[in-house]
Formats: structure tokens, sequence, C-alpha cells
């Protein structure tokens, strides 16, 4: 175990995880989208997750960062919230969505992150990003809808674990117009085999995925 | 985005696959060797189909999703057969200026595809080009290795009526040859 200082609290964490583990274990929220744990190098896309470390220049991603003994952390400067504030309105400028029209169960990780940055879920003041891309996408057993995809990437993760190394979900092409996408190989049982595992689904945190049957969400 | 099986036939497939083998024995067994294989595929047969796409990942240890992930990055491969007209339209710098959108975006329309794929009768198949060294010239598009210059979108209309005109002639005298033979 090591001490760590967060906010001016101390608090005791294990060893070997990193710093948004430690905070999100002990009831501190720290925004964050592409973080998983069993990940080998963090991805460190979504650059939510930032926080100011005694002793370093500037603000640091907590997500690739471990806890040390004695480390004093701040998760709530105003240069934290404003590094924040522009990774989530940049996140939404290619996400349009609406409380109103969320299929996910609410409120969604977007919503939460924005209720704890205290901004709406408009991109605003940045424009609407225009994507050249479907709007659904047909993967068989599931839809994929990827103007709510945020590109976290935990899909490809979780799909790449589950098959040995070998995922069916990869990003396809790239830029502006990337998006998830799903190729099987010749004699798989892809219907049984993704049905019974489903971990891509459960993993999106904006309901990009949506299992068939879930008409629900299709909407 | 899928791969488009439809257009590409079993019997096109398993010629593909017999000569594969040997385009693959050029390059090291190794991840490494991805990007130079999936070249030297398509420029033996100008496309990737999807049973390609399989066997080199196959030949990688790879999954084919992950093959189609790291093709789809370059825009220099391509997943559609050629088509019978092979339609390019110039995005460089003087085109783009002139209009050359436009005139991608009145092919797109007539022929219902997105550049990059090929017609489902295969006849034509359409693509976005760089500069293809004309500039004087724009918009520019290149049909079957023509460059036409100032395009416009009557031309547009033109170029499928000459189409129409050919097909029909082609038709006209492969009947006269059969009543003749
Ligand atoms: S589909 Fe969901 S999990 Fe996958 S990259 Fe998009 S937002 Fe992330
Ligand atoms: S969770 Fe750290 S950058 Fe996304
Ligand atoms: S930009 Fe089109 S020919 Fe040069």
């Amino acid at each position: 175990m090591v001490q760590i200082i967060v906010n001016g609290k101390s608090i005791e964490v294990e060893e070997g995880q990193t710093v948004l583990e430690a905070c999100l274990s002990n009831g501190i929220f720290i925004p964050n989208l592409c973080f998983l744990k069993d990940r080998e190098h963090p991805h460190a896309s979504c650059r939510l997750c930032f926080v100011e470390i005694e002793g370093r220049p500037a603000p640091v991603p907590s997500c690739t960062v471990n806890v040390e003994d004695g480390m004093v952390i701040r998760t709530d400067t105003p240069e934290v919230k404003r590094l924040q504030k522009s990774a989530f309105k940049l996140i939404m400028s290619g996400h349009p969505c609406h409380a109103k029209t969320c299929p996910t169960e609410k409120p969604c990780t977007l919503m939460k992150i924005a209720k704890h940055l205290g901004v709406g879920l408009s991109p605003k003041p940045l424009e609407k990003l225009e994507r050249d891309i479907p709007e659904v996408v047909d993967f068989g057993f599931m839809f994929y809808f990827p103007y709510r995809c945020v590109l976290c990437g935990r899909c490809v993760h979780v799909c790449r674990t589950q098959n040995e190394g070998k995922p069916l979900l990869t990003f396809a092409r790239r830029g502006f117009d990337t998006m998830v996408a799903f190729f099987s190989d010749p004699g798989e049982n892809v219907e049984a085999k993704c049905r019974s595992c489903l971990a891509c689904i459960n993993i999106c945190p904006t309901a990009a995925l949506v299992l068939k049957a879930d008409e629900r969400k299709t909407a | 985005m899928t791969a488009p099986e439809h257009l590409v036939t079993e019997e096109e497939e398993k010629a593909i696959k017999a000569e594969l083998p040997e385009i693959f024995s050029r390059f090291p067994r190794e991840r490494g060797s991805l990007i130079p294989i999936l070249q030297a595929v398509q420029g033996r047969f100008k496309f990737l189909s999807p049973g390609a796409i399989r066997e080199v990942a196959k030949y990688l240890d790879l999954s084919s999703s992950e093959v189609y992930g790291v093709a789809t990055f370059y825009n220099q491969f391509r997943f559609h057969p050629p088509g019978k007209h092979e339609i390019k339209v110039c995005m460089g710098t003087a085109c783009h200026v002139a209009g050359g959108d436009i005139i991608l975006e009145n092919f797109e329309r007539k022929l219902n595809i997105k550049p990059g794929e090929t017609t489902p009768d295969r006849e034509y198949s359409l693509e976005r080009v760089a500069c293809v060294g004309c500039c004087a010239l724009a918009p520019v598009a290149v049909v079957d290795d023509h460059v036409i210059g100032y395009m416009q979108p009557s031309k547009v209309e033109g170029l499928f009526v000459q189409f129409e005109v050919q097909r029909e002639k082609e038709k006209r005298e492969k009947q006269a040859k059969e009543s003749a033979g």
C-alpha cells in the first residue's frame, strides 16, 4: 500500500495501479472513456482524465501514471478542467446526441462527464463535425451507429482479448472517417460465437453497438 | 463497412487464390510483410478481394479483420474489382478549386456508387485521384486512360450516352455476326 494525497485528502491505495484507478476506487471521479485495466499500454486517446501532479510541469492523463508513495494530486484545478472541457467538446463535435434520444441507460457516460464538468452535451462553441460516415452499419447480429461512437477503442480491445489476439472488430479508414468495422473469417459461426460473448456491446460507453434483438435501442 | 463479396464470383476467387502462394513466397512470413504483400496482391489483381484478404490473414497469422483495418487505412488499396470502364476524377488542388468535387458527385449520383466502388454490373468503377498533371484543363476526369478536360455536368451525361451508343453498337455487331454465322 502507498499513501497519496488527492485534493488535499490523504488516502491509502494499492501499489501498481494508475492514478485514475486509485482515484475512481476511492470515490473521486475523474472523467475517462478509453481506459481499460488490462490494456498493456494505456490508449490515452480520449484526453479526459487529466490531473495535476506536484512536481510535474503540466497536467498529465491520469491513466498513464502509476501511483507513487507521497504523490500529491489535484483533480479539480482550473487548468485540469479547461483541458477536460476542451477534450470533451472535441469528442462531442463528432458525436451529435441529445439526452432525449439517447438509448443508453441514463445517465450515460457522456452525460456523467458533462455534469461533472458543468457543461452541456453540445460541442459549442466548436462546430459540429461533418463526417463521411453512414448512419448505421449492419454487422449481422448487431448494428453499429458510427455517429454515436466516440472511437474509444474499448470494443476492439475486448474483442481482441476474447479471441486470443485475433479480433473480429477493427478500426477502419482514418482521420474523421474512422469507424469501427466488423469482418469475420469464413466458416466462423459468428452468430453463435458473438451472441454468447457480447463483450463489445457491454463495454461500449455510448451504445454505438446494439444487439439486433434490442429494438428499443436501435431507433 | 463490410466486404463487397457479392461482386466477386467464386471462380474469380479461386483463380486469385491459386496465384497467392507464389506472391506470398516472395516475402518473409511476419507481420511486417503485411503492407508489401497487400501491395503485391493489388499490383497483380488491381484490387484486394475478400478471399485474398483472408488468405493474407491466414498466411501472417492475423484475423482478416486486422488486415482490413490496416488496408482501409490507406487510400491506395481498393476493395472492389475494377469496372469495365474505369472513371477517375481528379481531386488535385487545381481541379478541386475548379469544382472537381461537383464532377465527382455527378458521377456518384449517376452510377449510384461511392469513390472506390464498382457498379454491381461491373461496368463502371469510380475513383478519386490526385493531380494527373494537366491542371490547365481543370477540372479533369480520366476515363479509361483518356484525359477529359474542362469537365462539366453535361459532359458527364454525354459520356454515358457515348457508352450507351457503344454498347448498342457492340450488341448489333454481335447479332449480325451470329446471324451471318
Ligand atoms: S463502438 Fe463503443 S466501445 Fe467501440 S470504439 Fe465506439 S464508442 Fe468505443
Ligand atoms: S482515460 Fe486517460 S486518456 Fe482516456
Ligand atoms: S489538379 Fe487535377 S490535373 Fe492537376
